[in-house]
């Protein structure tokens, strides 16, 4: 904890594709939020994806490949955090890659054990709650499948958000239904992707809330890419980005500038 | 039952345009989930029952073939027979067979999902013997010519208007559109059939090694006249459905009533332990058991096993996004959703089923519901390894898999190809901050815009940031 005399927490970051390529505002919110715990934050450069387009796909040699890369950029670091509760989820599923009698196995259960989701490592980890931001709106929470199926996370967001000054909750209607994303789903099964996105959004919109917020940026793409095409008014963003008082920037799909006509 | 999985994407497309459908859906998903997740909220051992049943049906598969000996060993000394088929045309004839010997002309049936597996009412017919279906939805789904969308509620793609349509057309009746009224007709035609029969047909929900009794649960109690009136009654039943006690039956009794349905306990709940003795004023002269494989011992002892814990309740498939989108016909073959996706393909070849355990996000819902709690999202993706390794998976996904590892196990490569392809996002997008047609992503923008990447890379930012501090 930073009022602690204690050594600071050694966590390198998951930073996640989709955070990457698409938001790096998500990756930098959650160094931040990390440095608000204490932690001291590294960024290991061999990181890449966590593989689970080819895990999902039947690929296991490729999975094994890029599991083992990841094990070996990690080591050494305390905790494993990123903003995304399937990536990390991804990482959780490492040890079922390799066979008992495999070194790796073990290496893949000791990463699995210090792997977390951004929230849950601040809340079930760390029990920090001091969170230094100011929100003016009502949002609607999208529980992504993965963080809340395989990791648990439900209750951490929500508490995070509870502590961001101005924002209001407000609960949609199946909230935990998945939105369709899915990964290579979405363009594999586009038409049944976009009757669950469709639900989705429409049930954002049902709550009368006019953020949409999320932990997982796959889901959240998704979403406002559709909120976007239906023309709903509605701004979607990375729940770090509300915790870590970083909203000045356009939410996921909107313009950089006012546009005033429409190009 | 024609196989018709392989055509699941063009069978989705049809369902979602579907009006009729979608609105019997909507009924689904308005009532399965919401029933039982208030059953489950009055039960707060239910958790702690779903560990127990787990553990029990593993024990069972580890000794599957003592307790279906004992099982049959049972059934004998209790006067009946047990059939032992491997296959589905072994099934078939079996039962055939016992029809014929007893000159049966035709024959009442329980529901029962198996006897869908093994196509049984179609060669029964082409065999001369005439199969009733007696559940009012199979009875329903017989007079269209149609086959069950759901393994509990076989007719739940239909609306009323369909049955009122079908029974006016069968039953030249009035046509009439309160429920009532058609309720009574089918029993009305049904009571005919029931008193006519020679074989009764029924399935099996468990088998009883301890007694060798078998269980149906029904909420019509077509079952108990199924198996009562007619001389000779055959339980046909897979092989995995055997339990070792009694009390062992009612603790899935207790999970499958609730998971299905939402009811504390199905309404019927009927054993049958053999033919009648002397002393008995009524049941069946001749007990047959048709015990059918078809493929699940294949099953046994491979990352498929945990599937043969499923009793059938339906609570993956209420809860499953996709088939509440789609239905249960898309899946081409006679089990939809999520037990579907992983039954179907070691049924009829992982060639002819590939799409069906691709078609899931991996949302976990039925995992979260399942009342044996089988790793159903783990079980698909076992299959999606069976396709990618027997090179099944389509050449467009193989070559872009192996072109994405290439670079996402050379980091430097990857740091260099991201930043590439968030420029020319970026530079498609300008600053309107989202793309509306992305070549080759027709998957992604034609049903929604595509979100542009906010700048250069993370990893670029970082990186610009760590040098500057340097040069501090």
């Amino acid at each position: 904890m930073s009022d602690t005399q204690t050594a600071p927490i050694k966590v390198g970051l998951f930073v996640t594709c989709l955070a990457d390529m698409f938001r790096p505002e998500v990756a930098f919110a959650t160094v931040k939020l990390l440095e608000q715990a204490g932690c001291d934050v590294e960024v290991p450069a061999a990181q890449t994806c966590c593989g689970q387009p080819a895990f999902n796909s039947g690929d296991n040699h490729n999975s094994r490949r890029i599991a083992r890369q990841t094990i070996e950029a990690f080591e050494g670091y305390q905790y494993v955090v990123g903003p995304s509760g399937s990536c990390i989820g991804m990482l959780h599923h490492y040890p079922e890659l390799f066979d008992d009698r495999d070194p790796w196995k073990q290496r893949a259960e000791h990463l699995k054990a210090r792997a977390f989701e951004i929230t849950s490592f601040l809340v079930d980890e760390l029990g920090f709650n001091a969170i230094e931001s100011r929100f003016t709106g009502t949002i609607t929470y999208h529980d992504s499948c993965s963080g809340l199926r395989e990791l648990g996370i439900k209750q951490q967001p929500r508490q995070l958000l509870a502590e961001v000054a101005g924002a209001d909750l407000r609960e949609m209607q199946e909230a935990e239904t998945c939105c369709g994303f899915g990964g290579t789903f979405c363009v594999k099964y586009a038409d049944i992707s976009n009757r669950m996105v469709s639900n989705k959004t429409g049930f954002a919109a049902d709550s009368d809330a006019d953020t949409l917020v999320g932990g997982d940026l796959g889901c959240l793409l998704n979403m406002a890419g559709k909120l976007k095409r239906e023309g709903r008014d509605i701004q979607v963003r990375h729940v770090v980005e509300l915790l870590a008082d970083m909203t000045d920037t356009p939410a996921i799909g909107e313009a950089d500038y006012d546009l005033g006509q429409p190009l | 039952m024609d196989i018709k999985s392989p055509e699941f994407k063009q069978s989705a497309r049809i369902a979602l345009q579907d009006a009729n459908l979608q609105k019997a859906l909507g009924n689904l998903k308005a009532g399965f989930p919401g029933k039982r997740a208030s059953a489950v909220a009055r039960m707060p051992e239910f958790d702690a029952l779903r560990d127990q049943a787990r553990d029990l049906k593993n024990h069972i598969l580890e000794h599957l073939d003592l307790y279906l000996e004992a099982f049959e060993a049972r059934v004998v000394e209790n006067g009946g027979q047990v059939h032992w088929c491997r296959t589905s045309e072994d099934a078939r004839q079996t039962i055939l067979q016992i029809c014929r010997e007893q000159n049966a002309k035709t024959v009442t049936k329980g529901k029962s999902m198996v006897t869908e597996e093994i196509n049984l009412n179609e060669y029964l017919e082409e065999h001369g013997v005439q199969p009733v279906e007696t559940d009012l939805g199979e009875y329903i789904l017989q007079l269209r010519g149609d086959h069950p969308s759901h393994i509990i509620a076989p007719a739940i793609h239909l609306n009323l208007e369909d049955v009122s349509e079908a029974f006016h057309e069968h039953h030249h009746r009035p046509k009439s559109d309160d429920p009532a009224v058609l309720m009574a007709e089918a029993r009305e035609m049904l009571r005919k059939q029931f008193a006519a029969a020679d074989v009764g047909i029924t399935g099996a929900n468990f088998l009883v090694a301890e007694t060798g009794s078998t269980l149906i649960a029904t909420n019509e109690g077509n079952g108990d006249l199924t198996q009562i009136l007619p001389k000779t009654h055959i339980v046909v039943s897979s092989i995995e459905k055997v339990v070792p006690t009694l009390e062992d039956m009612s603790l899935f009794l207790r999970l499958l009533a609730r998971s299905a349905t939402g009811q504390e306990f199905t309404v019927y709940n009927t054993l049958s332990s053999g033919n009648r003795r002397p002393d008995d004023q009524d049941g069946p002269e001749n007990f047959h058991v048709v015990l059918v494989d078809n493929g699940r011992s294949d099953m046994v002892g491979t990352e498929f096993q945990e599937m043969l814990r499923c009793i059938r309740c339906s609570a993956c498939m209420n809860h499953c996004p996709v088939y509440g989108a789609v239905g249960g016909h898309s899946y081409g073959w006679v089990y939809p959703g999520p037990m579907g996706s992983v039954l179907t393909p070691q049924m009829i070849g992982i060639e002819k089923a590939a799409l069906l355990p691709n078609a899931s996000t991996f949302c976990g819902k039925c995992e979260e519901v399942c009342p044996v709690r089988i790793p159903l999202p783990k079980l698909m993706r076992h299959w999606r390894e069976k396709e990618f390794e027997k090179h099944l998976s389509p050449k467009a996904v193989r070559w872009g898999l192996g072109g994405w590892a290439f670079f996402a196990t050379r980091p430097g490569l990857y740091r260099w190809a991201s930043a590439g392809a968030s420029r020319f996002m970026r530079l498609l997008g300008g600053r309107k901050g989202k793309i509306r047609k992305l070549p080759l992503a027709g998957g992604w923008t034609d049903h929604r815009d595509m979100p542009t990447p906010t700048g250069k890379t993370f990893m670029q930012q970082w990186n610009e940031r760590q040098q500057q501090e340097k040069q501090r």
